[in-house]
């Protein structure tokens, strides 16, 4: 048995809030990179140039790389051998949201009630996933999500007989309809299986993956693939102003379904998809 | 090479000679505004109330920025989807608005209002807020301060890079430029 004080807690999530924030993660910007060798106008090139430009200003200053600094998604894997201590696990994750976006200087996004929608001045709450695993460690990764990206994503209960072409056929229309919107070029996270929630969840965590990452197994490796390149014909180019690169990459999670269904939901992050993790 | 352009707009003429797909730097006076503050606005303007500015020949740039951090005037302050917008947006270029910036695709009835009443919609990187933060040299609340990053700022900009996504005719640069990169065959 392992024992975390909640004070530990609040002081890693406080640290991960601000450096998901401001230091664009190496897998992102060597894509962005690789990118500028795929576009052939001098405007795409400078658009992604000028996004490399713009993560090396963020880090040099300490500022937010983009000014959606997110909902805080928190997703946490505890093992079932450590013991909490010095309060509620979840109030701390709350707390440490709430101390890393004012000390970070990142915008407050969130309103308290989606209808009446008043701004809680503080970023929270966060969203929390939980997962239990066996052993003594503690993982914690933030994931702030900007919704210019979140409010393209969808889902639909496909039937058995749509098969994978049907999969595919929704995920790039999604992109397609999402157009300039979501800060392309994308990341595309696509869940496919479970429930209806449970594929919106595996959408999220593909989006946790390394770009570029393919799945172990090698049907979805290869729907990974084709996704990619189809995306990419869409024409719809850094900015959306046109070009060869609309997504840097597409991760595809599944999971066992049911006889009668074929979920599949898809989540779109933008240019910055920010992540970062810690283990206690 | 980029066109200056002063805002608000004083040159009418120079307006009307974007085209979509032209890049230009604009300097002077801009307001920001999103979901929230357009909101307020419209209300405003059905109970007959004057604006919190004058909105004839303005720019509006749709951001919520991030707070200023010590020795800055601003934080982080990229362009927001101004889909959102499309609402609120023909009313106020009835009333003389001439321009928006943000990002994202634009609805029927707003590119028509661009048409019909000689406005522009600009487009700034998203997701470049740190760059672009580094355009904005002044910045002063006049309204909606209850709002938060939501309410609206009068900026003084200096050289702040866009692109001319819609222009007065209402041709759409992220219909032109799609359609030259899109590959169609393979289905």
């Amino acid at each position: 048995m392992k024992t975390i004080h909640t004070s530990q807690i609040i002081d890693t999530v406080e640290k991960l809030c601000i450096d998901a924030n401001v230091y664009l993660n190496h897998d992102i910007r060597d894509a962005l990179i690789k990118a500028q060798s795929l576009e052939e106008s001098e405007g795409a090139k400078s658009i992604l140039q000028s996004l490399v430009e713009n993560a090396e200003i963020a880090a040099r200053e300490g500022m937010a790389i983009c000014q959606d600094t997110g909902m805080a998604i928190v997703f946490v894997t505890i093992g079932q051998d450590v013991s909490i201590i010095g309060g509620s696990l979840t109030e701390a994750i709350q707390e440490g949201v709430r101390r890393g976006y004012k000390k970070g200087y990142l915008r407050s996004s969130i309103v308290g009630d989606p209808l009446i929608r008043k701004n809680t001045g503080d970023n929270t709450p966060a969203v929390i996933h939980y997962d239990m695993v066996e052993g003594d460690q503690l993982k914690i990764e933030v994931a702030p999500k900007g919704f210019g990206s979140e409010n393209m994503g969808a889902l639909k209960m496909l039937k058995p007989s749509d098969g994978i072409e049907g999969v595919r056929r929704f995920v790039v229309e999604t992109v397609s309809n999402a157009g300039p919107n979501p800060c392309p070029p994308i990341v595309v996270g696509v869940g496919i299986g479970g429930s209806m929630e449970k594929c919106a969840l595996l959408a999220k965590k593909a989006l946790l993956r390394p770009v570029g990452s393919e799945n172990p197994r090698k049907h979805l490796a290869e729907l990974e693939k084709q996704l990619l390149d189809e995306i990419n014909q869409l024409g719809i180019g850094p900015a959306g102003l046109g070009g060869r690169v609309t997504a840097l990459g597409v991760m595809v999670e599944a999971y066992p379904t049911h006889i009668a269904g074929l979920p599949v939901a898809v989540n779109i992050s933008c240019h910055v998809t920010r992540h970062r993790s810690a283990v206690l | 090479m980029a066109i200056h352009l002063r805002a608000p707009i004083i040159d009418q003429e120079l307006l009307h000679k974007l085209k979509a797909g032209d890049e230009v730097l604009i300097s002077g006076t801009i307001f920001t505004g999103r979901d929230a503050a357009h909101k307020r606005m419209i209300e405003m303007i059905g109970k007959g109330e004057p604006l919190p500015f004058d909105i004839r020949g303005q720019i509006i740039y749709y951001v919520g920025p991030c707070p200023a951090p010590p020795g800055k005037v601003i934080g982080s302050a990229g362009p927001t989807t101004s889909g959102r917008m499309d609402a609120y947006a023909p009313t106020l270029i009835e009333m003389g608005l001439k321009g928006m910036i943000g990002k994202g695709a634009r609805s029927r009835e707003v590119v028509d209002a661009i048409r019909q009443h000689g406005a522009v919609y600009f487009g700034a990187t998203g997701g470049a807020a740190a760059l672009i933060a580094s355009c904005i040299k002044k910045v002063e609340v006049i309204a909606f301060e209850d709002l938060g990053t939501e309410a609206i700022r009068k900026l003084e900009v200096e050289n702040m890079p866009c692109t001319v996504i819609i222009d007065t005719q209402g041709n759409d640069l992220y219909v032109i430029g799609r359609a030259r990169y899109e590959r169609k065959a393979g289905g």
